[in-house]
């Protein structure tokens, strides 16, 4: 498209354009027109005849460059992010004596300092995919009372109740849970080590409480309004005709949203669930107030025990040193990365989806 | 004032989409002339190009000439915006602006054009509220959204607010296929009253509208769906619609076609 | 005889055979209680378990029997339909329960210290053993750190927003607005940790002489980086419902296209851009870890937001959680109720305007 000059996309609406002031100074354009001339006669607005010149800088240009400049801001920004991050963890990697990527301790502030992010990144991701494992269904059943079994009336406002929740701070839910939500966990945790100690998830002498198992449940209970009102979405957007279709073929209701309404749904829950794994996977404060903080990998759902990355930080910032703060911002890296990776991935089935029904409408 | 405009072999694109081919026509100041023809011939692009409305679409560009009195609007170096300010539009729709008063629609391109004078946004406003034959209506609610008008009275605001601006052409884009006849009546005992300040040209899918209306007519049409839009005939209307010279206006007129 | 009729049992396709038995609701009652009763009988009578495992062994008893006595009754395609909208309506009630529970405890727990002191004292000089001591500087970094956070994102989200709807073509655009998508999902804490890096250990050393200091302005500064992307959406969305012609109005009149955005399209969008706006100034008030991580978090009043620690109402309830006094969980509580109710009313009149203003 360089072929033709001058109008291209980029300034078709509207053009470089003058401000009035300019016009004005220029002898033309919409000077205040005294008015008995608004019926009568009155000079031809061309001055001279001649049409007015647009101005090389303007108003136009300015303000163009301003907001362009703004939205090039989100990109400087998630550059800046990887920047700065690498460049503060980098200090702290040199003086490592243990393997980042595969040791599990984390001794940051010794002299000699050693730590690894094993540990830590296990607990990260196998809080966050237990929390999906108890979320995701539950979410998809609420989602579809909402969108095909609820009375109106009723899915209105307990959609909105949803989405309040997804607004309540992650701190409530963490105090919440090591208040209150402990005590069923602890005592459901003795039931399943007594009667399931066979199975290694289960076993274990205790103390049982501040698990894993206490984490993943209330990371679940805080996912579940974000997977939930994003999947209530798109089982909203399905065609009334496919819908009306399967049902006059004689399918039963379920029926219908097994071949209607969740194929259609399929990949916008995906993303649904992928943008729940990356709040899961970033949450900081709910598990730094239920896990039971050891730097340990292990398979185990009810002993205290368990950590994330994050919470690491949120524990363990407080007294930590220059390398120690190096360390933890080494940390926050690897997180950083995999949630640009899930982020990504989740946006990329979206925007492939959108593309889809575009060109199906 | 009203101004003469003179097109020579217009051609208009959408990327690489030809929508109009080399239109050629003349438009005398104080006449009202009608562009007519089928869905998608090209009238409303033409429309679009002689005040440069066009380019709002990407990729959009044009080839030829188009001059106000002899002043070349496409030359690169001259500003949109003025040629705009001076090539009124009145679109098929009303498009009042939503969160402006009656008031300050009437007065919003003078306001945003940089007047700010109160006593000459008020005398602007009655005068163009009046021209538009919408002053008695709106006298008593200049305050109240300009919204909430009925159709009819919202395309007069339109057309209020284009005249505010005291252009030299209007362009009017079918200002009639939204509303209800007794709208359209009105719309166009305005259009005969505008008349003696203001060159109009007009684009309308109504065949009577055209001949009741307009002083010349210009028939466009295209060959088949593809192709771009020519002019096929332009000349008096009481010629076009008596005894066009064409077949083929002929054939739309009596409504072989189209 | 239809294909149907010939290959499938049961299905004969004559006016006369449209209706169909069905279950009656005493029966879904009294496969229920019979479900429920032999729960209660092999849990209570083996002592494996309590109530908990009674009602949930009956629930998976019910289910089986229902989709047995549907079975039998109405058929097998019947069945299954019932057994999944009970699962739904299941998973419902399995949801509410928690989330009822923490709304509970909010209320009966945060009335503790709902008094006076509570909004009027810090918790300056406040030892283990006193039981007063208050939000108030908690507040104060709250309110100063989402203001200026707002005060930096929403003129950024708004003209980023409008280069994309207005100016953006082509691939730069799309690139941007892919990483303003990607960039709502980055944790809150490396954006703190960010802020870390680049304000408090890099920048903020020049302005006080040569050490690292901790500040509001610095939390700010990460929830701006939180709630940029929000902005940027939701404004997004909004001018894209600004219908074009109105656009096309300003233009035919001569206006130029800046002017037009300032005084036509935002004008028009304003009441959408506001709700975009609230929702994630309710979302930046409730962040914990960033300001734990650049403002450091103080028990004393700090009115200065670019010097010094400064506390805000979600890390005044993490700290109060992890201390050790037997008074510092009603104050966590208190504060947490505080905070619930000031992101609720925000979320709410944000959700509220939006409903009033939907463009049509």
């Amino acid at each position: 498209m360089g072929d033709y000059p001058s109008r291209s996309a980029s300034n078709a609406a509207g053009g470089p354009g003058v401000t009035a002031r300019h016009a004005r100074a220029a002898g033309d354009g919409v000077s205040p027109i005294p008015p008995d001339d608004l019926s009568g006669n009155r000079p031809p607005q061309g001055g001279g005849g001649a049409l007015p010149k647009k101005a090389r800088f303007s108003m136009e240009t300015g303000f163009r460059g301003l907001s362009t400049a703004a939205g090039a801001m989100v990109l400087v920004i998630i550059v800046a992010i990887a920047i700065f991050l690498v460049s503060k963890a980098v200090p702290a990697l040199s003086k490592n004596d243990a393997n980042f990527l595969t040791s599990k301790e984390w001794f940051p502030n010794d002299t000699q300092p050693h730590f690894g992010i094993a540990a830590l990144a296990f607990g990260t991701v196998l809080t966050s995919v237990i929390a999906l494992i108890v979320a995701v269904p539950i979410a998809l059943g609420i989602a579809l009372f909402l969108s095909h079994y609820a009375p109106k009336r009723l899915a209105t406002p307990l959609g909105f109740v949803i989405d309040l929740l997804a607004a309540v701070p992650s701190v409530v839910f963490g105090l919440w849970g090591r208040d209150v939500f402990l005590e069923p966990v602890q005592s459901f945790s003795i039931w399943l080590n007594k009667y399931f100690s066979w199975i290694p998830l289960f076993g274990g002498d205790g103390p049982f409480g501040r698990s894993v198992m206490l984490g993943s449940l209330v990371l679940a209970i805080m996912v579940l309004p974000i997977v939930t009102s994003l999947s209530r979405e798109v089982f909203q957007q399905t065609p009334g005709m496919n819908e009306e279709a399967a049902l006059a073929l004689g399918a039963t209701k379920w029926e219908m949203i097994r071949t209607a309404v969740l194929p259609y749904g399929k990949p916008g829950v995906l993303a649904a669930v992928m943008l729940g794994l990356g709040r899961a996977l970033g949450e900081t404060i709910a598990l730094a107030l239920t896990l039971g903080i050891t730097f340990t990998i292990s398979a185990n759902l009810i002993q205290s025990g368990g950590n994330s990355i994050a919470a690491n930080i949120a524990n363990t910032f407080g007294e930590a040193n220059a390398t120690g703060r190096g360390a933890l911002i080494a940390s926050g890296l690897v997180l950083f990365a995999i949630t640009l990776v899930v982020n990504m991935a989740a946006r990329a089935i979206i925007y492939r989806r959108r593309e889809f029904r575009d060109s199906a409408a | 004032m009203a101004k003469r405009i003179e097109a020579s072999n217009v051609s208009s694109y959408y990327g690489s989409f030809k929508a109009i081919d080399s239109i050629s026509m003349t438009v005398e100041p104080k006449t009202i002339t009608a562009l007519i023809g089928p869905s998608g011939c090209g009238k409303s692009t033409f429309l679009r190009s002689i005040n440069r409305m066009h380019e709002v679409l990407p990729n959009a560009r044009i080839e030829g000439r188009l001059t106000i009195d002899d002043q070349n609007i496409y030359d690169p170096d001259v500003d949109v915006t003025a040629v705009r300010r001076m090539i009124g539009m009145v679109f098929q729709r009303p498009n009042p602006f939503p969160t402006m008063s009656i008031y300050e629609n009437a007065v919003a391109g003078l306001k945003l054009n940089g007047v700010k004078k109160k006593s000459l946004l008020d005398d602007a406003a009655e005068k163009s509220l009046r021209s538009a034959n919408l002053w008695d209506e709106v006298k008593d609610r200049l305050n109240r959204p300009g919204a909430g008008l009925s159709g009819g009275q919202q395309q007069r605001l339109c057309i209020a607010r284009t005249i505010a601006v005291q252009p030299q052409v209007v362009l009017m884009d079918e200002p009639c296929s939204a509303l209800d006849p007794i709208s359209t009546l009105a719309i166009e005992d305005l259009m005969f009253k505008l008349k003696d300040q203001f060159t109009i040209i007009i684009v309308t899918h109504n065949m009577q509208q055209a001949a009741r209306v307009s002083d010349k007519t210009g028939f466009f049409s295209i060959d088949k769906t593809g192709e771009p839009g020519r002019l096929i005939e332009y000349a008096d209307t009481q010629k076009i619609f008596s005894n066009p010279t064409e077949k083929k206006t002929e054939d739309y007129i009596t409504g072989r076609f189209g | 005889m239809s294909l149907l009729e010939r290959e499938t049992d049961g299905v004969i396709m004559t006016p006369d055979n449209i209706r169909t038995k069905k279950l009656p609701l005493v029966a879904e009652l009294g496969v229920a209680v019979v479900a429920l009763v032999v729960a209660a009988a092999l849990v209570l009578g083996t002592g494996i378990g309590n109530w908990v495992l009674v009602v949930f062994l009956g629930i998976v008893f019910y289910l089986v029997g229902l989709f047995v006595a549907a079975s039998r009754v109405e058929g097998k395609r019947s069945a299954k339909n019932k057994i999944w909208r009970t699962m739904i309506y299941a998973a419902c009630l399995l949801a509410i329960l928690p989330l009822a529970s923490v709304v509970w405890t909010l209320v009966s727990k945060g009335a503790a210290r709902l008094d006076g002191d509570f909004f009027g004292s810090s918790m300056n000089n406040i030892g283990a053993r006193d039981a007063n001591g208050g939000a108030y500087h908690a507040i104060i970094g709250t309110l100063e750190q989402v203001g200026i956070a707002t005060l930096l994102a929403v003129p950024l989200g708004v003209l980023g927003a409008i280069y994309l709807v207005e100016y953006g073509r082509g691939k730069f655009a799309l690139t941007v607005r892919f990483f303003v998508d990607v960039m709502t999902g980055i944790p809150s804490i490396v954006a703190g940790l960010f802020v870390l890096a680049f304000w408090v250990l890099i920048v903020s050393p020049w302005f006080n002489d040569g050490t690292p200091r901790f500040s509001g302005f610095a939390a700010s500064l990460a929830l701006t980086v939180l709630m940029l992307p929000t902005i940027v959406r939701s404004t997004e969305e909004m001018l894209r419902l600004v219908p074009g012609p109105l656009r096309e109005g300003a233009y035919a009149l001569g206006v130029p296209q800046w002017k037009t955005i300032l005084k036509v399209v935002l004008p028009t969008a304003l009441p959408g851009i506001v709700t975009g706006v609230m929702l994630a100034v309710a979302r930046a008030a409730g962040e914990t870890a960033p300001v734990l991580l650049v403002a450091g978090g103080a028990a004393a009043i700090n009115m200065d937001p670019f010097a010094g620690n400064q506390s805000s109402l979600s890390l005044f309830v993490y700290q109060q959680a992890g201390d050790a006094s037997r008074y510092a969980p009603d104050r966590a509580w208190t504060a947490a109720l505080t905070l619930v109710a000031l992101v609720l009313i925000l979320t709410i009149a944000a959700k509220l305007l939006a409903r009033r203003n939907r463009l049509s």
